[in-house]
């Protein structure tokens, strides 16, 4: 039972810290379809 | 054979009572204030699924015989009408420059939208839906008539590992984000057809954005898993000759004998295989879904399907259809999936005794091994000190 509880708390971390991570590369989709001359918000 | 039987007429019984009948013949539309072109009742009724006569349309693409020549006062195109640049660029055959941009900014019309709208909003919901639910009636037939798989004789009262910690984390890891998944994605596919009318555009509209939040997000954590589990596991399921005899038997499940097993039986890696290699193939749709225009995939799997099989698939795909190809083979695969994981998660939860413990204390009853996994108890226990029985 407590693995099970560790795993559900890791795919949450994992949700969670994946598009702080993939923001830092530029991963955006926002920003890899748009130019400097698009406002996006 | 009747329980088969029974089936296929739940399945047959199931998809009639939820595919709708032929759609509707849009009304008649008045177009005399837009002199013939499209007016606004002629986009709800196409986004209705209404069957519209589109000889309005498809019928007025001009003459170029009739263009103002390019020497006349606002002649700028010559021989050219403007129902010839708008038929080129609606079929993506016409050179463009645009100051958008990003891989697609310069396919300006792409007419695979409503086709895609509507199979997505209609069969892809009625026939994967009704797969969910088939399989649901089906196993509740199969409880009823099988009942519960008991321990024979009883529990043995000892335990023995059958899975390590790593083992069932990696296991919960998927399991966990593939229920997370298969829920947020039955929102975003079915919400707004069946939930938008019942709990509102306001109360919908925060379940739809945090669904897609969660989906988006929560994906890696099931392609970490999935690569947790192949590499623990696919040691353990490859296929031998032992598995025939066990699928032979039919697992023992209605004969209620036993046919051994080593770690895994023959139905046990059937599922492996089956989340494996739709667990890839979902991962790679979603990795395309994910980050659009960026992974163009079924134009080179098209053309790799017409040299092998001499079909006649489209092996040029304009970015959209890309991306349209990938949405609908994300929810075919997912629906596959999930039907799937239902048996799964029934045989090792009520269809089982002791078939959760595996998963839950990582220990199971001794008993309840040897009538299972034979050959693995016997292996276990040969090898002194290692997952030995308390």
């Amino acid at each position: 039972m407590k693995v099970m509880i560790c795993a559900f708390v890791a795919a949450l971390v994992i949700a969670v810290v994946a598009p702080l991570v993939l923001d830092q590369f530029g991963w955006s989709s926002a920003e890899q379809t748009s130019s400097t001359s698009v406002r996006l918000d | 054979m009747n329980l088969k039987l029974f089936a296929a007429i739940a399945v047959a019984l199931t998809t009639l009572t939820i595919n709708p009948g032929w759609a509707d013949e849009a009304p008649a539309v008045d177009r005399s204030s837009t002199g013939g072109a499209q007016t606004l009742e002629d986009i709800l009724a196409r986004q209705e699924q209404l069957k519209m006569d589109e000889r309005f349309r498809s019928e007025n693409l001009g003459n170029a015989a009739n263009a103002t020549p390019i020497t006349a006062p606002l002649g700028t195109l010559g021989g050219l009408s403007n129902a010839d640049i708008y038929r080129a660029i609606r079929y993506d055959k016409i050179a463009l420059t645009t100051q958008a941009r990003g891989p697609a900014a310069d396919v300006l019309i792409q007419d695979g939208g409503m086709p895609w709208y509507k199979l997505r909003q209609g069969p892809m919901i009625n026939y994967g839906g009704g797969a969910l639910l088939a399989m649901l009636a089906l196993l509740l037939v199969f409880y009823l008539v099988r009942g519960k798989i008991r321990i024979e004789g009883g529990p043995a009262g000892t335990t023995i590992e059958r899975f390590k910690a790593i083992e069932r984390f990696g296991h919960w890891l998927l399991a966990g984000s593939f229920i997370a998944l298969g829920i947020t994605g039955l929102i975003t596919l079915m919400g707004r057809k069946l939930l938008l009318p019942l709990l509102g555009p306001e109360v919908f509209a925060a379940l739809a954005a945090g669904s897609k939040w969660i989906h988006n997000n929560i994906a890696w954590a099931f392609m970490l898993g999935l690569v947790l589990t192949f590499c623990l596991w696919v040691v353990h399921n490859i296929p031998g000759k032992l598995d025939w005899q066990w699928l032979k038997a039919g697992g023992g499940i209605f004969s209620r004998s036993h046919p051994s097993a080593k770690k895994f039986n023959a139905g046990q890696k059937i599922v492996f295989w089956t989340v494996m290699l739709l667990g890839f193939s979902v991962s790679l749709s979603g990795l395309s879904l994910l980050f659009p225009f960026e992974l163009h995939m079924f134009a080179k799997t098209f053309a790799l399907i017409n040299s092998l099989l001499g079909t006649d698939l489209p092996t040029v795909l304009t970015p959209h259809e890309e991306m349209q190809y990938a949405n609908l083979w994300h929810s075919i695969v997912a629906f596959v999936l999930m039907v799937a994981i239902i048996a799964h998660i029934y045989i090792g939860t009520v269809g089982m005794e002791g078939a959760y413990d595996a998963m839950g204390s990582g220990r199971v009853d001794l008993e309840w091994a040897r009538q299972h996994h034979d050959l693995w108890v016997a292996e276990v226990e040969a090898k002194p000190g290692k997952g030995g029985s308390t």
